[in-house]
């Protein structure tokens, strides 16, 4: 059951949520967050329908705001629903005509939930800086996705600039189960880590997250190469007595090998926006792993990151003429980073041990540079080993 | 709720901040006995499906059959397809199923025959060497008790319970535990010469369930519970599991056993430990089961047993609209059957924090509809500065844990009915876990063998507190043996009259759950 409420105010819409709830007997049900959408028409159904699935396991009210910019008057047109057939939410669309659609904000903060939980999800075009948006700084919880965007892996770049604790992004939490996967595998024994590689469709913005979290959790250098896809098709660990691999060539199931084992299988399919939203609701503090993420990604290879002062500045993409033989700066600069966060890094203990960086990156910053020849050689091994 | 294992720390891509990611079991397999059981087929089978689609399963995982039967690797397969099919959470993937389906094993043969559990040890070795499982296997007892022993000696015999080196083997099996103390302790120690008590698992679903865990979220994580979870407040305690079901195909193993051995003496005790129990230093396994065993050993019997403890059989009558027969008339049943399908008690718990606080337990089949609850009844307000007719609806605040099904909380107090009167009546404030048809709520079995596999024990009773349970329920037990014969109740109502009688008696009631 819907209510229209054309050329309305926050107030009525918020009295025509109660009066709905009250109507439906739901009153004692809890709502646990207010989820905030910001779409366009092209994406707020699709959008809607992954948040009221999502909202099966976290009652929400969910308000998808609409801006529809344009010359006519500032106008608030709005359809309430409580408990209807597409989920079991409250459900408010707002579509803010005119100027009104500059100030969202005005509309959503009326709305919300009193002292719960604000999260703000932009499906498609996301703020530079979502944290400083008027919408998104009502909430905790910044869900952007830059695999929507034309351009995502400089998208993702816009996100690593404009990051603040409490944003996200769908294209890191599609890893969740690579990275479960990856991570359990390094649960068993494992010889020491000489260095790594990822290989992902062009352009997508999840597999160059993934290398970043390998490269700053395993502290060694990683190694990104260009597939067809879909999507991430596989990495490889690289360990003294061989390789720990995960191929994925069809987007559904991996194979693992790895020395000591037969080759193994493992579901591993790429997952639907319902359940992407489903786990960002789960938690809502800040994901610091992310955060930590996304400061790695100038140092991941291949990846070119656009000066902090120029957001639209170049960019380049990895690609396959990129042979991962080059001595350029970039590569050094990565080499002997990565040397100096090994030195301080304790998780990594295991890993550091033995990377061949460490001793000189002791000894004194005139020989930082010897460091990151080594560390671009064992690159290069790792690389050949990988073929 | 997680034990912090060492290797845990140094696994470079694990970082304790990072909540996304679950913890995936090592390799394994999970071998099950009894796989042709209600259990087996309706729960178990589709848990460890759910647990493959969740992507929580090593890759690799293997899942062998042993029973009676003449099937080959496929027959048991098939099997576990139409269960999952009809019984699984999440949905049926292909690419999950041709995945699990790789590592589904069968091995047919008898509990006594020798050679049945050579060739369990071959399979299972086999498995080391095609799947990887890396000589770490989980035995899944789904049998009845008194077949533990015997399986358990042949997994002795047969080399299947040595783990090699870095390598784990462990048993899991189902309530009863016995069905007194000296029964519970032969048990014990048949399984404990061959597996030593960490690699025991003993099941209680309830402990899996979220409600039961969201219980010391709730005491523990909040400052608004725990200042009035005393004596000084708290009334009494009701713990209530009612079944509407009766004992359906299960009358070999019910009849004898009974509601006080079924379900009081595992999870309504577990329930009440963890309602009353102190807060544990830490929820590391051990922390929590030193509090709980604890509160186990204050529990007190009542002085007069007759008084304060009622036991019943349904008898026909309707249950839900439909007709349905009594327990002494049901297949299987001799006439003259003792077995109680009620049982109700009254316990105290001799701590400075509940001492002159009864805890009500109650149980029963073909009660009035299914339920399980905890509610915590609060005293009346020392003084209520308004007349007497007023307040005449209003009863006492209470604090519910709903435990099954609409798993949930509810608050009971008294709100002033609109109008000019002044009048006060009870109303309820509720709290419900969302719907629980998405991936994130598990099913109790899902934990539970996620646990076991992980070798992660905080949910599992140790025998201590099996044993413990036993030492109070082993008097009752004596004296209803000793004096004659359950009454009678109509299917479909709240159980027997002596039940009512036993809480009026002091003044209270049974809430109507």
């Amino acid at each position: 059951m819907s209510v229209r409420l054309d050329d309305t105010t926050a107030a009525r819409v918020s009295t025509a949520i109660d009066q709905e709830r009250f109507r439906q007997g739901s009153s004692a049900v809890g709502r646990v967050l207010t989820l905030v959408i910001v779409a366009d028409e092209a994406s707020q159904a699709d959008a809607l329908r992954a948040a009221a699935e999502a909202a099966r396991e976290h009652p929400s009210r969910i308000l998808v705001t609409i801006p529809r910019p344009g010359r006519g008057p500032a106008r608030l047109d709005a359809e309430v629903s409580v408990g209807g057939a597409d989920g079991l939410g409250e459900v408010a669309e707002l579509r803010l005509r005119g100027p009104l659609a500059h100030h969202a904000a005005s509309v959503v903060l009326p709305l919300l939930v009193p002292d719960a939980p604000v999260v703000v999800w932009w499906p498609t075009h996301a703020p530079d800086v979502p944290s400083e948006d008027p919408v998104g700084r009502l909430a905790q919880r910044r869900i952007t996705d830059a695999g929507e965007g034309t351009r995502p892996l400089k998208e993702l770049d816009t996100r690593r600039h404009g990051y603040h604790a409490g944003d996200t992004d769908l294209a890191w939490t599609r890893l969740t189960p690579w990275r479960a996967l990856l991570a359990s595998a390094l649960d068993q024994p494992t010889d020491t880590i000489t260095g790594a590689s990822v290989s992902f469709q062009r352009h997508n913005p999840s597999g160059v997250l993934l290398a970043a979290w390998l490269q700053r959790g395993l502290g060694v250098p990683v190694a990104t190469h260009t597939s067809r896809g879909p999507g991430i098709t596989s990495v490889a660990i690289h360990t003294e007595h061989g390789d720990i691999l995960v191929n994925r060539p069809d987007g559904r199931v991996a194979r693992m090998t790895r020395p000591g084992y037969p080759e193994r299988e493992a579901p591993l399919k790429r997952r639907s926006i319902e359940s992407l939203i489903a786990e960002e609701l789960r938690r809502l503090d800040p994901d610091e792993v992310y955060g930590e993420t996304l400061t790695e990604l100038p140092r991941v290879h291949g990846f070119v990151a656009a000066p902090a002062v120029r957001r639209a500045g170049t960019f380049r993409q990895p690609d396959d003429s990129h042979d991962g033989t080059d001595d350029s700066a970039g590569a050094d600069e990565r080499g002997a980073d990565a040397a100096a966060r090994r030195t301080t890094r304790t998780t990594a203990s295991a890993a550091a041990k033995k990377a061949p960086a460490k001793k000189a990156a002791t000894t004194s910053p005139a020989t930082k540079k010897q460091p990151a020849k080594k560390a671009t050689a064992t690159k290069t091994a790792a690389r050949k080993a990988a073929r | 709720m997680r034990v912090v294992t060492p290797t845990e720390g140094a696994n470079p891509l694990r970082d304790p901040r990072d909540r996304r990611l679950p913890r995936i079991a090592g390799p394994c397999s999970l071998v099950m006995f009894g796989v042709t059981g209600d259990l087996a087929r309706k729960k178990l089978m589709p848990a460890v499906y759910d647990l493959a689609n969740r992507g929580l399963l090593p890759p690799g995982f293997a899942l062998v059959g042993f029973a009676r039967r003449d099937w080959v690797d496929q027959d048991f397969a098939q099997i576990v397809h139409d269960s999952v099919r009809e019984h699984a959470r999440t949905e049926f993937r292909e690419d999950t199923w041709n995945e699990l389906c790789k590592g589904i094993r069968f091995v047919a043969g008898d509990i006594n025959d020798d050679a049945a559990f050579d060739q369990l040890a071959q399979t299972v070795m086999d498995l080391d060497r095609v799947r990887g499982t890396r000589g770490n296997h989980a035995f899944y007892l789904s049998i009845p008790p008194r077949f533990f022993a015997p399986v358990v000696q042949q997994l002795k015999r047969s080399g299947l319970s040595a783990s090699g080196d870095g390598a784990w083997r462990r048993v899991v099996i189902e309530k009863p535990f016995g069905h007194d103390l000296e029964s519970a302790r032969e048990l014990n120690e048949t399984i404990g010469e061959v597996f030593p008590s960490g690699s025991v698992f003993r099941i209680d679903h309830y402990l899996g369930k979220e409600t039961v865990q969201n219980l010391l979220a709730l005491r523990f994580a909040n400052t608004m519970f725990e200042p009035i979870w005393n004596a000084n407040y708290v009334d009494h305690v009701q713990i209530t599991m009612a079944e509407d079901i009766g004992i359906g195909g299960r009358a070999g193993y019910y009849d004898g056993i009974g509601a006080a051995r079924d379900v009081i003496q595992n999870h309504l005790l577990q329930l009440l430990a963890l309602t009353a129990m102190e807060e544990p230093l830490s929820f590391r396994a051990n922390d929590v089961r030193i509090e709980k065993e604890k509160v186990l050993a204050a529990l007190t019997l009542p002085d007069d047993l007759d008084m304060h403890t009622a036991r019943g059989q349904y008898s026909a009558g309707w249950q839900g609209g439909e007709p349905v027969i009594g327990y002494l008339e049901e297949t299987g049943i001799s006439p003259t059957s003792t077995t109680e399908t009620f049982a109700a008690i009254r316990l105290g718990v001799d701590t400075r924090r509940w001492a002159g606080v009864p805890f009500y337990l109650r149980t029963g089949k073909r009660l009035g509809r299914r339920v399980t609850e905890l509610a915590i009844v609060f005293k009346r307000a020392p003084h209520l500065p308004f007349s007497a007719t007023d307040t005449e609806e209003l009863g006492q605040n209470a604090f519910v844990v709903r435990i099954q099904p609409d798993e949930g909380v509810t608050m009971r107090f008294g709100s002033k009915v609109p109008g000019t009167q002044m009048e006060v009546r009870d109303v309820n404030m509720d709290f419900a876990y969302g719907d629980s048809f998405t991936e994130s709520s598990p099913e109790a079995y899902e934990r539970l063998i996620l646990d076991v596999l992980l070798g992660d024990p905080p949910l599992f009773p140790r025998h201590e507190e099996v044993e413990l349970g036993w030492k109070i329920l082993d008097p009752i037990l004596e004296h209803w043996a000793e004096n004659g014969t359950p009454e009678q109740y109509e299917s479909g109502t709240w159980g027997p009259r002596s039940s009512h009688e036993m809480i009026w008696r002091d003044g209270r009631s049974w809430r109507r759950p």
